[in-house]
């Protein structure tokens, strides 16, 4: 075996479906140090069905960061070790030979298992259409140059407006808050003047669409933030929260 | 070997429908006089929607705003995880706020020339119309646009233009538009406007004498076979990059929808038009998934070499200078690195080809940066490239600040796709194509920037009229799910699905995948011949055989089961293949992403052949086993100049 090739015994999450019970198992597989997290399950799955066995259910699309799809919690660490990575980002050569890795799913009660390591994070599409959005319709615009908004303020807004809605936030979090994800497109749209005729009834339905959803609340716990893949500050929970008091004066 | 197909000169099927008039006014006009459906009306129609990327979601947010009621429906568990969110440079707008002399003329021009004048004009001109709005309508969403210190929006350039008009938001220009059109639509679903159907893959189109009056779906979840009946179907799903199986789109991106359509009668235009970007992460091995692109802005301040000696195995720091050929700068000393895509991805193939490409494949070609780190410092280096370096870093675990780059050429968009008119309607009445999924404007080669405006323009600014117009000259009966073609298409989606899991061979979904990418790479890629595109389809029949006969999926059909949606989309990539191959074989000529090598000028450049190929080929599918019928809608320019392209 060169040593550009480490052998992994893995324990992953099996759960046939969203009503029955699910266990770890084990299972083996050796993989190059350049492959990427995503594709060491692929090996994985291309060895399973050869076998005649079912293979693992897993979210992945873009596998570049972007989507939002994947959704592992790796060694009890949502997205993985690396930092503001996805984990389609991460790659093998940060393990080494003969580790044991855990991969289990996202879990939160918001977000049923549907298959071993895939949930139903519709409840933020939920969240979304309850007031992440400006009503504008097509056609109605006005020259876009019309509204000037300062550099540093635009790019504090897409600081906030990077979030891929991957759930790493929930995952992390000891309450399971989806206050980062909602906190976010809130502050998103309080910072830019689009936003401000309807930021009251934003932030007040989506907060109460964040809780009808049965995320738990925010204790400023701090997790969201370390495994946030994007970075996005806590601030944005903050910012959230001022947003809301005010919006009943 | 012979290649059988019809062929149907100035072809009476495909009728484009281009308003008559001067350039400039044909969309106006077009706009005045078609017919309009009142709100009253507008509310007993079902239009379905699938896909929503950019022109999907565009599309359903805007007519479900107009008072339609809209289906989406899409693969992903959300409309947000749509392929457009990858997309990282930019969208073109004509907005000229650079006041450096752009016009809708100009954006008009340089998509046609980018093209290799293989588009149609009336489209491409109203293309360029609408780019202004696009922009207009993202900034009122709320989309943050990069801008500058006095608070005015923010441009760069692309390649292909002399003028400053691409908008973007960093690196993640497709991102924010897309979740810009998705809160459009999300508004839409609470206003009860729009079903968000979401992990519904649709696998037919039905039609009900000849119209298209809905489509059968597969419920990822349940594996349940659904159907949903509408006054009119958007396909709007998207490229068919992932023919390759490696490509920098995204692993769900098919051609499913658009290529049951197509056997439902919608002709597919150019298969053969793919645009090939030079600027890749190469594969480091079997294994390897997926590619990633980075930006080609790298070329800028990189130096494209390789070894002059073929299989020279030694670090590239240990080459010394007269022992590497700078082939770009020698070959086209006035662009030198900065040559268009095609040419620079084609000239990387050649220098591999002759076993002088380096890595342990042997596949790329060092885009080294000393010179510039020597000339600009690090800290300008990194200020221009820093996340890019970053993200090669992440990938490769090898540092381009101390070693070059490599880099490879890859799959990165389709210009072909259905054929459609002026209205964006397929030649399936009532089926309309948007975005990528249709045969596009760019003609045969794509210029940056120029996706995300047209998926958004055909979402946004023409489909509300077009559609409108179909729905009020046509007396469209309401149609049950009950209906026998709907019956019919459930039964035949189910044997099939019965029929792939029932093979029980040998070979996966992915080995199947990869040996089919192999050879459409190999053979209909940065450059093709008649005898390797004659070889390509008898491989391509090859395989197609072998999959019905010897492929191995595991799991249930009543639940999740992704290899089970792969292998579909798998068998329908392997019959597009073969089409694309016929395309590119009877296509004597160069165009844009098209280079056959019998056609070439002494310099190596593509050479048009414009007295004979001059048209966009739609090809009509008759049956299984049964020949293709190839019609041809004549490209007329009234507009521009046809010229040939140099870069020496
Ligand atoms: C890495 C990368 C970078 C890019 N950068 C740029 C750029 O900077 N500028 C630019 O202009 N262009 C860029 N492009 C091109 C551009 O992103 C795409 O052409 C464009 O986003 C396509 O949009 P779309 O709406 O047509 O399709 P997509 O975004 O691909 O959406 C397809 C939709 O259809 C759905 N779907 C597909 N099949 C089915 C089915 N059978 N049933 C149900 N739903 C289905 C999917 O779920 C999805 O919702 C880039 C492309 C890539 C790969
Ligand atoms: S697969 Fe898209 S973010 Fe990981």
């Amino acid at each position: 075996m060169s040593k550009e090739t480490i052998r992994l015994k893995l324990k992953v999450w099996r759960q046939e479906g969203p009503k029955v019970k699910g266990e770890l198992k084990n299972y083996e597989v050796e993989i190059s140090t350049h492959a990427s997290f995503l594709e060491m399950l692929d090996v994985l799955n291309e060895d399973l069905i050869h076998k005649g066995e079912r293979p693992v259910e897993f979210e992945h699309d873009c596998r570049e960061g972007i989507c939002g799809s994947c959704s592992l919690v790796v060694n009890g660490m949502a997205h993985g070790p690396q930092a503001n990575t996805a984990v389609c980002q991460l790659h093998m050569r940060h393990f080494k030979d003969g580790e044991t890795i855990t991969i289990e799913p996202w879990r939160a009660s918001a977000f049923p298992i549907v298959k071993d390591l895939v949930v139903d994070r519709s409840a933020f599409d939920r969240i979304i259409s309850a007031g992440g959005f400006i009503s504008v319709n097509t056609g109605s615009a006005t020259d876009a140059n019309s509204i000037l908004i300062g550099k540093d303020l635009a790019d504090h807004a897409f600081d906030y407006a990077t979030c891929i809605g991957c759930g790493a936030c929930v995952a992390a979090c000891p309450n399971a808050s989806a206050s980062l994800f909602t906190g976010a497109k809130i502050s998103q749209l309080a910072l830019l003047p689009q936003g401000d005729p309807e930021r009251k009834r934003r932030v007040q339905s989506m907060v109460n669409q964040m809780d009808v959803e049965g995320f738990g609340d925010c204790s400023n716990h701090g997790e969201c933030e370390a495994v946030c893949p994007k970075g996005i500050s806590i601030s944005a929970i903050a910012m959230m929260r001022r947003e809301y008091v005010k919006s009943y004066f | 070997m012979s290649i059988n197909f019809k062929t149907v000169e100035n072809s009476s099927r495909l009728d484009a429908k281009a308003p008559s008039g001067p350039l400039e006014s044909k969309w106006k006009n077009h706009k005045k006089d078609v017919k309009l459906v009142s709100p009253a009306n507008k509310r007993k129609h079902t239009i379905i929607v699938v896909g929503t990327g950019l022109a999907g979601a565009s599309a359903a947010a805007t007519l479900a705003e107009l008072g339609y009621n809209v289906k989406a429906l899409t693969i992903h568990d959300s409309p947000r995880r749509a392929h457009s969110i990858a997309a990282q440079g930019g969208i073109n707008a004509a907005k000229n706020y650079q006041n450096d002399g752009d016009t809708i003329h100009r954006l008009f021009y340089d998509t046609i020339k980018g093209g290799d004048y293989r588009a149609r004009e009336a489209n491409v001109h109203r293309l360029a119309e609408e780019s202004v709005n696009i922009i207009d309508q993202a900034v009122a969403q709320g989309v943050p646009f990069g801008r500058e210190y006095g608070g005015v929006l923010s441009n760069r350039s692309f390649g292909g233009a002399q003028v400053s008009r691409t908008f973007y938001a960093k690196g993640q220009t497709g991102q924010q538009l897309l979740l810009g059109a998705y809160s459009a639509m999300m508004r839409m679903v609470d206003a009860g406007k729009i079903e968000l159907l979401t992990r519904r893959e649709m696998l037919d189109l039905v039609t009900v004498d000849g119209v298209a009056r809905g489509v059968v779906a597969r419920n990822l979840e349940t594996g349940e076979i659904e159907k949903y009946a509408g006054s009119a179907v958007l396909l709007c799903t998207g490229g068919y990059g992932n023919v390759y199986y490696l490509s920098t789109n995204a692993k769900n991106s098919n051609v499913t929808a658009a290529w049951r359509a197509h056997k439902k009668g919608a002709f597919f235009g150019n298969p053969c038009y793919v645009q090939i970007h030079p600027t890749c992460i190469p594969q480091s091995g079997d294994y390897q998934s997926k590619l990633t692109l980075m930006s080609e802005s790298l070329r800028n301040d990189g130096r494209v070499w390789v070894p002059k000696k073929e299989g020279d195995t030694r670090k590239p720091v240990q080459i010394p200078e007269d022992e590497r050929d700078y082939f770009l700068e020698r070959k086209y000393p006035s662009f030198g690195n900065l040559v268009p895509r095609d040419v620079a991805s084609r000239n990387a193939k050649y220098a591999c080809d002759e076993g002088r490409g380096v890595g342990a494949t042997g596949k790329a070609v060092y885009l080294d940066f000393a010179d510039s780190i020597k000339r600009l410092g690090q800290k300008t280096i990194e200020d221009r490239y820093g996340n890019l370096f970053e993200m090669y870093e992440r990938i490769t675990g090898d540092n381009p600040y101390e070693t070059p780059m490599r880099i490879y050429p890859a799959v990165h968009y389709t210009m072909g796709g259905l054929w459609v008119d002026y209205n964006l309607m397929t030649t399936v009445p009532g089926c309309f194509a948007l975005g990528e999924a249709n045969f596009s404007d760019h003609g045969a080669n794509r210029l940056g920037a120029s996706a995300l405006m047209q998926g958004l323009a055909d979402g946004y600014f023409v489909i509300p009229y077009t559609l409108g117009d179909y729905i009020a000259n046509n007396s469209l009966k309401p149609v049950s799910t009950d209906h026998d073609a709907f019956k019919a298409s459930v039964v035949e989606q189910e044997e099939r699905i019965n029929k792939l899991l029932n093979i029980n061979g040998n070979k996966t979904t992915l080995e199947f995948h990869r040996e089919l990418g192999a050879v459409v790479w190999d053979n209909i890629g940065m450059s093709r011949t008649k005898e390797g595109l004659e070889e390509a389809i008898v491989k391509i029949r090859a395989i197609k055989e072998e999959f019905w006969t010897n492929l191995k999926l595991t799991g249930e059909k009543n639940t999740f089961n992704k290899y089970l949606e792969f292998a579909g989309r798998v068998a329908d990539f392997i019959e597009l293949a073969e089409l694309m191959a016929m395309d590119a074989w009877h296509r004597n000529e160069s165009c844009g992403g098209h280079f056959r090598e019998e056609y070439q000028t002494p310099d190596g450049e593509a050479l048009r052949n414009d007295d004979e190929f001059a048209y966009a080929a739609a090809w009509e599918f008759a049956g299984e086993g049964k020949e293709y019928t190839m019609h041809k809608e004549n490209l007329v320019f009234e507009n521009v100049k046809l010229s040939q392209r140099s870069y020496k």
